[in-house]
């Protein structure tokens, strides 16, 4: 278990050794920051300024060698734009984003389960087909459109909900979270649902092919031949085994919605780190880049481990580390 | 049961009628911005999101109004002799936190300008023709520049001066940028204080009580950066948001036509125009001219521009939000002839000709780039100047891409013809014509913006002698001949200068202003 996780680690330093090379090198193709940061109407030694004062007037490697010493020490540097430091500018943000990525999960996983099972348990129903049919819909309709509608629908029409922006948020130490009170939570439900509505979908065609896999299955039918209760069967004997897969795409899927909520942020003006890394990228703001992939990947990482673990647990016949057969 | 009944209704409606008066008297804005400050330090990134903020918390010596006119704001008066301007300022004035201001604080703000460290675009800018700075005493500010400086009250404008006592720090530039975004040391004479900044949520202003100005119309100011311009919308049809900045041009009429609504539009100093690589060899991108760069004759550059339906673009592409231009800045803004006050007409015929005339009667190819998504429907104007340009037979590859690749393709010369914007900010023609069209000239820092290898040195003489004029009228007319030299030339195409647009509840008044700064002092309860 442990050297899993310590061999985890070190895959994961290389990732971003790599990670961090590509995007240095990227945005140095894409353009030069002082264009996007100096008034056009500075004069070329004020802009010469500038490059010195950011180390943009050294050699690439030369620049990568500093960025990856200062990274050693856990300094990532700071943003061109406001002069702060990369990392602390994405963990001011990182909690709006993870609220908004845990209830968008959750609400997927409470719907989009029970849907499933059903949808796998009477495949032929009317009520199945249409669940099937509306999961479809659900995952080809673009993110940004849904959450347009839900805009026009509950915010413009009906006025229930805010149509963006945050709300009041609850201090917990330095983390702010708008989801414990009322008028955060306000601000959460739109752009949670349109999240939710493609992950939802997903979760439903997952677990219904789960269920269907596993209701011909000898120990569902001796289950019942002893005599047990439905609901025992089902949560119980079906629901353990179906937990595999869904544990497996809720996982990677919580960890695609918390790394990149880019979109569903931007059209409700969502305070988290997706509308951070897009309007750095647009201003070639290097240092927050690099520091947001760093910490995705070891995110990501994190992520998987922490699945491999739940499997573990779910099912014993699963051992981590490779080892010896059973 | 009857009398209770009617009894809670009563009060249930007194209350409704009390609530809808006191809101009436102390009403709260919120305003939606296109884009979020990237810091409180009025001295930390000279940016228009910055700056607008700025401007709120904290006053400039002088200010300039709607139309880019320099007037009073802590200087009273001010008179000049030579090199030597002296300012006279206010008396009557204190800062936010209650401590008087004085010409201290105006030697400590311009003092600390240099040393802002890391400033992704510097203050300095505007101190730069700047000599030094004296106190003769504690209302009199003694300025002594460097040469003639005809735009220091333009530059001035943009300074906002910090209070000394609250801004001291440990560090050369006293309160550093980091302590000032948390509000540290954030105290100034505007007609707002600073409250709060949550990143990227919400930025919040109340009232300044020692302002000693008109009292300006909101108790509390929550700012609210919302990028995507949808949403912007959408809050402010949902009621989230008072006003709206740059509502995207698509939905305006229907915006209009909602009796809730109220539309602002302002004429803007941003120019949107074609650039044109005129050197000798031909730029990237052009073909079918044997070696030549038709773009250094004249004749092809004049054709061009009859070529293009400015009035067509303004209609169809802007939805009416702009105006066909004839020149760099609209006239009558300062420095700008009637000559060119109106946009050349449309004529396809005699494009023709000057082509055939020309040596190109079947035309060539060339490259026009332009960002996607910098100006207001930047990449469409592009393409609607290319279908333009195939009728007098000229093919044209347009090449669109985000602007911080546009940017630096641009100044890599990578394009035959490109299109870009220029806000003047001073609201006069020196600042146009100094950067985009004299001579490239890095030391001097002249023409830097000027990527077309334009050159006219007849012309360069004229600006080099505007901008130690100072006399206004002398100015005025030398910055006439070479605006009126550039455009007979054909060295630079204005195409349109757009329009700033604001929407806002129906009971909310904002004039707009040419700098496209969107000012909650400004705004006004409607009567």
């Amino acid at each position: 278990m442990l050297a899993t996780i310590v061999r985890r680690l070190l895959q994961t330093l290389l990732v971003v050794l790599i990670m961090s090379a590509l995007v240095f090198g990227g945005l140095y193709l894409v353009g030069d920051p002082v264009d996007m940061l100096a008034s056009p109407e500075a004069t070329e030694a004020q802009r010469e300024l500038i490059r010195q004062s950011f180390g943009l007037d050294q050699p690439l490697w030369r620049q990568y060698g500093i960025f990856l010493s200062k990274a050693l020490q856990l300094d990532f540097g700071a943003s061109f734009l406001t002069g702060e430091s990369a990392m602390h500018l994405i963990l001011e943000r990182m909690p709006a984003t993870l609220e908004l990525a845990t209830l968008a999960m959750f609400l997927s996983l409470v719907i989009g389960v029970p849907l499933g099972v059903y949808a796998g348990l009477k495949p032929n129903s009317k009520g199945a087909r249409g669940v099937m049919a509306g999961s479809v819909l659900g995952f080809s309709l673009p993110n940004f459109w849904v959450g347009l509608m839900l805009i026009m629908l509950f915010a413009v029409m009906l006025g229930w909900l805010p149509a963006g922006g945050r709300g009041a948020v609850e201090s917990f130490g330095p983390i702010k979270l708008s989801i414990f009170n009322w008028d955060g939570f306000k601000n959460l439900i739109l752009p949670a649902s349109t999240i939710a509505v493609a992950k939802c979908a997903l979760i439903i065609r997952v677990t219904r092919a789960a269920t269907r896999e596993c209701l011909p299955q000898d120990y569902i039918k001796f289950a019942r031949a002893k005599g047990l209760r439905e609901r025992r069967v089902l949560g119980v004997h079906l629901m353990k085994n179906i937990l595999i897969p869904i544990v497996t795409i809720g996982g990677l899927e919580y960890g695609q919605v918390f790394a990149f909520a880019v979109v569903t942020e931007t059209v409700f003006s969502w305070p988290g780190m997706g509308k951070l890394l897009i309007d750095s990228i647009i201003t070639l703001d290097r240092p927050v880049v690099v520091a947001y992939l760093m910490l995705t990947v070891v995110f990501l990482a994190t992520l998987n481990l922490l699945v491999d673990i739940a499997y573990t647990v779910l099912d014993p016949r699963v051992r981590l580390g490779g080892g010896s057969a059973t | 049961m009857k009398l209770i009944r009617k009894t809670i209704l009563l009060s249930v409606m007194a209350a409704c009628f009390l609530g809808a008066v006191g809101m009436a008297q102390a009403r709260d804005l919120t305003i939606a911005l296109r884009s979020e400050p990237s810091s409180m330090d009025p001295q930390f990134h000279s940016l228009t999101p910055n700056t607008q903020l700025s401007e709120t918390l904290f006053d400039p010596l002088v200010r300039t109004d709607g139309n880019a006119k320099p007037v009073p704001s802590l200087a009273e008066s001010w008179t000049v002799d030579g090199n030597v301007w002296t300012f006279k300022l206010r008396t009557d004035v204190k800062f936010s936190d209650g401590s008087p201001f004085t010409a201290e604080d105006v030697l400590f703000t311009y003092d600390r300008v240099p040393k802002v460290p890391n400033s992704p675009s510097s203050y300095s800018l505007y101190l730069s023709s700047i000599d030094k700075v004296e106190a003769p005493d504690p209302h009199t500010i003694k300025i002594t520049t460097k040469g003639p400086s005809p735009v220091l009250l333009a530059n001035l404008s943009m300074v906002p001066i910090m209070s000394h006592k609250a801004a001291a720090g440990p560090a050369p530039e006293g309160k550093t940028t980091v302590e000032l975004n948390r509000g540290d040391g954030l105290v100034g004479t505007g007609p707002y204080k600073f409250v709060s900044w949550k990143r990227g949520a919400e930025i919040v202003f109340e009232r300044n009580e020692h302002y000693w100005g008109d009292k300006p119309d909101w108790d509390k100011v929550t700012y609210r950066p919302i990028s995507n311009s949808a949403a912007r919308v959408a809050a402010l049809l949902a009621g989230d948001v008072d006003v709206i900045e740059d509502p995207p041009t698509d939905d305006l009429p229907k915006l209009k036509k909602d009796k809730n609504l109220y539309i602002q539009e302002t004429p803007s100093v941003r120019v949107i125009y074609l650039a044109m690589n005129q050197g000798q060899e031909p730029p990237p991108g052009m073909e079918g001219t044997d070696g030549k760069n038709p773009l250094a004759d004249k004749r092809v550059r004049q054709a061009l521009s009859l070529a293009i339906d400015r009035k067509a673009i303004v209609e169809r592409i802007m939805d009416g939000v702009g105006l066909p231009a004839g020149n760099l800045l609209a006239y009558p803004a300062f420095g700008t002839s009637e000559k060119h006050s109106k946009a050349e007409v449309v004529n396809t015929e005699q494009a023709k000709k000057l082509m055939a005339e020309a040596g190109y009667p079947d035309g060539f190819t060339l490259s026009l780039g332009s960002p996607d998504g910098r100006y207001t429907n930047d990449k469409r104007i592009a393409q609607a100047v290319a279908a333009m340009w195939a009728r007098i037979g000229v093919k044209t590859n347009v090449e669109t891409m985000a602007p911080p690749v546009f940017f630096k393709q641009r100044n890599a010369y990578a394009f035959s013809t490109y299109l870009a914007g220029w806000a003047a900010s001073s609201g006069e023609m020196l600042n146009p014509l100094k950067s985009l069209v004299v001579t490239k000239n890095k030391e001097k820092g002249l023409g830097t913006t000027n990527w077309s290898k334009y050159s006219n040195p007849e012309m360069d003489k004229l600006v080099a002698e505007a901008s130690v004029t100072l006399d206004d009228d002398k100015r005025s007319k030398l910055l006439q001949q070479a605006g009126d030299m550039v455009m007979e030339d054909y060295g630079i195409l204005p195409l349109q200068f757009e329009l700033s647009v604001w929407a806002m509840k129906k009971d909310i008044r904002y004039g707009g202003r040419a700098d496209q700064m969107t000012l909650a002092q400004d705004m006004t309860l409607a009567k």
